[in-house]
């Protein structure tokens, strides 16, 4: 007698992976070479861009001829203006008119706070094989979560604040965790399922500010403040914004390497990233690797939520994630999905955060260079394999050669 | 054409790959290349297909000296390769593939395919490949993909053809169809570079043949060199090419197969009402031309397919059902039928990949932490034992030459305690010596009193190492035979005659022949 049994329900990982999948792979395993490269080349772009639209080159190019020392030195001026406010305000600049103002430093380290959690989201998503592009709706849904346990209770000291953080990691976990299972269970691609999941997390939040999480005294879609013990401690005391979510975030990046590098949770992550057949083959179980590093993944830049609403922000409004959920893709590229790549990548995006405005007040550069310079960076990261195999130029790697 | 290397070196790090390398290949000229796993066959391939820069030395076409920036450039030169893993677009047809990289286009960057197919049926019919343009390569048999590589390079017009292991993945049947349209190539002036390890289709084919052994030429021979010579030459050592196996002394029937179906996601049946029992201490050979459910057979013992009925036990246990992990760890070594594929993560280091079943177990790992120094060390051990060619073990694995990824699946698989052994292709693209000596570890194993399933398309392996055969057609089994069958038999059972049916239709045939000559 037979009887019918059905083992793994999960759809076979696919044979080969596709051009696509390769292309993506390609651009987030290059060498750390060619990031820093990317970032030369775009700052010089960017400068190029500034010394053209600058007056006072255009001025100096209008007699040229007659003394081109004057341009040139018109474009360095411009240049070097720019940039040396753009790194003065992102470090230390001796000519702020505060002493708070003079240390950047600490503003790039609360910008690249949230920006190292949602890019260590992205890297251990990718090193499995999937394109995260929801870290923005996770990090919407970990500070709503965050926001709703913090402004919503009273709690001791500490616990509270330990509350936020799990709570801020469970909505994340959840928001990516839908996306993993229904990868798992479907097949259905991780990229638009976390496309679509952000346009949700936008409305849901929006319908609870208007709703349940409205603070009942403003007429705005806001929330309350949150309770004083659910805020991250400032480290450097009430004059700079630098808190407590910077040295989670440090833990976490320890933590994702150790995870993808030494534990044999990341060991079956790594497999399953690059080869899914054989990863099945060796008994790994495919579909709970993409639902679990999914949860994990999530749970990261639901922490980016938490750094947001407990350590800067917070109240909880639609704005709350900023662009940073999309920021962290361009982080864990420029990291080339390694933790601690992603964590000075993150170092990096902050700086021009911070540096940004300082350049915009002092140097009279409009600040959208800044946007120009991050969109150049990713463009010349993804373009030498573009280009490679746009015009089927060799690759140094063996992939693909016969063995 | 006449094609001319001159002191081609190439080195990856302190790894010379070619040494020196000199070889000439005449016009119209089959140019067999001979070299352990790892000799550097591929690479002086690669080199010459411009997919590598040579470290030194150059390329001559007709006595001119040549550089080749990339494939484009050989292409253009008049080479063209067949690499052992196709590189076909899976979902395009036959005409899309072949114009694919070498675009006929119209005025304004039109694709023009009805030129490429044109150009396809023309090729096709010169050579008598039978090639429908608009087939799917997804649909094709192996040995087609084949040609469609082939006429992607003859559409180009290659005067000379590298073929890399073109046989490693045929049916004895294509390989005779492959031979066949070598010759034709031959006949019409092009020169043909071909690389395998079975010396007996390299003796067959080839005009020359040239030996590497460490990446430098270590000698020629002629086709009519004998097996066991070549054997030497290539390896440096005699090398036996038949196997000294003890007579199997079975005991109990410990795996047993009862009525097993295996249907595929479409509802097709893969696998029909299978029965048979393989001893502790027998390897059972299981000979079928490629694509009669012998993948299934195996895959389903691991717990990979879904659609499964019947009864899969071991010692006792019942497998069907339970989880790849659980079969594992039930104690079955598995060896897949495409190592690169399903067997290797080939960016993962030599040491990850000899663990890459073993993870979770101590001493390999503790608490969810992977300890690498044992896994280091491990792998210096599987290294050294089965011969794997390359620099350190911390290397990626698609950096080892194919034979030596082969061993990598093998030693893994091989080096714990077993209570099935179940492997596919476990030679496949490893040279002679090897196979000596994998041939040799797998009948240990057998020894050792572990049952040992062993799938295998070349008859020579399966006659070499089966106790018993068992012969599946069609998804159905033909009949278990005696290890010491005859080829014709197996051939018969083969080509879906049942075991009595074939043995009476030889019996039969001698009968007539002892009434004729009486
Ligand atoms: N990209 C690479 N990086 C480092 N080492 C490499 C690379 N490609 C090849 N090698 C090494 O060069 C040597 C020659 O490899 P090659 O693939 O040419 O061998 P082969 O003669 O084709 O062997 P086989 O018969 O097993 O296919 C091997 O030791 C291999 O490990
Ligand atoms: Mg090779």
């Amino acid at each position: 007698m037979s009887q019918q049994i059905e083992t793994a329900k999960t759809p076979s990982p696919p044979a080969k992976e596709s051009e696509g999948t390769h292309l993506v792979r390609e651009i987030m395993s290059g060498n750390a070479v060619i990031s820093v490269l990317a970032v030369v080349v775009a700052l010089v772009i960017g400068g190029i861009l500034i010394a053209v639209t600058d007056p006072r080159v255009s001025a100096a190019s209008g007699y040229f001829f007659a003394d081109p020392m004057a341009t040139l030195s018109a474009i360095w001026s411009s240049i070097s203006e720019a940039y040396g406010a753009l790194w003065r305000g992102a470090t230390y600049d001796p000519t702020a008119r505060t002493w708070q103002g003079q240390l950047g430093i600490f503003e790039t380290l609360t910008f690249a706070t949230p920006l190292i959690f949602s890019g260590l989201a992205v890297t251990l998503a990718f090193r499995a094989g999937l394109f995260n592009i929801g870290a923005q709706g996770q990090i919407i849904l970990g500070a709503t979560f965050a926001g709703a346990v913090g402004f919503g209770m009273h709690l001791p000291p500490v616990v509270h604040l330990l509350v936020v953080i799990l709570a801020g990691a469970l909505g994340g976990a959840i928001w990516g965790g839908i996306a993993g299972f229904l990868k798992a269970k479907t097949g259905a691609h991780e990229v638009i399922v976390t496309i679509m999941l952000n346009y949700i997390a936008i409305s849901l939040v929006l319908y609870l500010l208007k709703n349940q999480l409205k603070d009942p005294n403003s007429s705005n879609p806001i929330s309350p403040q949150m309770d004083a013990n659910a805020l991250f401690p400032l480290l450097l005391g009430p004059n700079f914004r630098v808190h407590a979510g910077l040295i989670l975030a440090i833990l976490a990046v320890i933590g994702v390497a150790w995870l993808l590098n030494r534990s044999t949770l990341g060991f079956e992550y790594r497999a399953i990233g690059a080869n899914p057949k054989a990863a099945r083959t060796a008994g790994m179980l495919v579909s709970r690797g993409y639902i679990t590093v999914m949860l994990i993944s999530g749970a990261l830049a639901g922490l980016a939520g938490v750094a947001q609403i407990a350590g800067t922000e917070k109240s909880l409004d639609s704005e709350i994630a900023g662009s940073i959920g999309f920021d962290a893709i361009t982080v864990a590229l420029l990291g080339r999905s390694k933790p601690w790549g992603t964590f000075f990548a993150a170092l990096l995006f902050g700086a021009f955060k911070a540096g940004g405005t300082s350049m915009a007040v002092n140097a009279d550069v409009s600040i959208d260079i800044v946007a120009v310079v991050q969109s150049l960076i990713v463009l010349f990261i993804a373009a030498p394999p573009l280009i490679r195999s746009i015009f089927r130029i060799k690759e140094s790697r063996r992939e693909g050669v016969s063995a | 054409m006449k094609l001319e290397l001159k002191g081609i070196t190439k080195s990856f790090g302190a790894l010379v790959a070619n040494d020196h390398i000199d070889l000439v290949v005449e016009s119209g000229e089959i140019h067999s290349l001979l070299g352990e796993n790892g000799a550097g066959k591929s690479t002086l391939m690669n080199v010459l297909y411009g997919l590598y820069e040579p470290t030194f030395g150059e390329i001559l076409i007709d006595d001119q000296p040549v550089k080749f920036s990339g494939p484009a450039d050989a292409m253009a030169a008049g080479i063209g390769m067949v690499h052992q893993h196709f590189m076909l677009v899976p979902v395009f047809t036959v005409a899309e593939n072949v114009a694919l990289g070498g675009e006929s286009t119209t005025f304004g960057g039109i694709l023009n395919l009805n030129d490429t197919r044109a150009k396809v049926r023309e090729v096709s019919a010169r050579f008598g490949f039978n090639v429908d343009p608009d087939a799917l390569v997804e649909d094709l048999p192996v040995g087609v993909q084949q040609r469609v590589e082939i006429i992607k390079a003859l559409v180009r017009e290659a005067k000379i053809l590298i073929l890399d292991e073109p046989t490693a993945v045929l049916t004895p049947q294509e390989t005779d169809e492959l031979m066949e349209i070598m010759r034709q190539l031959k006949a019409n002036g092009t020169s043909i570079v071909f690389i395998s390890h079975k010396l007996r289709e390299v003796k067959a084919i080839s005009d020359t043949i040239t030996v590497i052994r460490r990446g430098k030429v270590v000698g020629s021979a002629e086709p009519g060199t004998s097996t066991t010579e070549l054997a030497s030459l290539m390896v440096g050592r005699a090398v036996n090419l038949t196997l000294d196996k003890a007579a199997a002394t079975p005991g109990d029937l410990t795996f047993k197969v009862s009525n097993l179906t295996v249907m595929s996601d479409a509802g097709q049946r893969l696998l029909d009402d299978i029965s048979f029992s393989v001893a502790d201490g027998e390897i059972l050979a299981v000979a079928g031309v490629q694509g009669n459910g012998q993948t299934e057979l195996t895959e389903a013992v691991l717990g990979l397919h879904k659609h499964i009925s019947g009864s899969i036990m071991l010692d006792g246990n019942e497998l069907v059902g339970r989880s790849v992990r659980q079969v594992l760890d039930a104690g079955v070594g598995f060896v897949p039928e495409d190592r690169q594929d399903d067997g290797l993560v080939g960016e993962f280091s030599i040491a990850e990949n000899l663990v890459l079943d073993l993870y979770t177990k101590e001493p390999y790992s503790r608490w969810g932490s992977m300890n690498r120094a044992v896994i280091g060390k491990n792998a210096e051990e599987k290294v050294a034992e089965f011969d794997v060619r390359t620099q350190s073990a911390q290397d990626a694995a698609d950096t080892l030459s194919g034979g030596n990824q082969q061993k990598v699946v093998l030693a893994r698989e091989l080096s714990r305690p077993l209570k099935l052994f179940i492997a596919s292709q476990p030679t496949r693209g490893v040279d002679v010596g090897s196979i000596e000596f994998l041939h040799k570890r797998i009948v240990a194993e057998r020894d050792a009193g572990t049952p040992v399933i062993i799938v295998s398309t070349e008859l020579d392996e399966i006659l070499e190492l089966g106790d018993r055969i068992a012969v599946l057609f069609a998804g159905k089994l033909m009949g278990i035979v005696p290890g010491k069958s005859s080829r014709e038999l197996l051939g018969l059972m083969m080509a879906g005659l049942p075991a009595n049916e074939a043995q009476a239709q030889l019996d039969g045939n001698a009968a007539t022949m002892e009434g004729e000559r009486s």
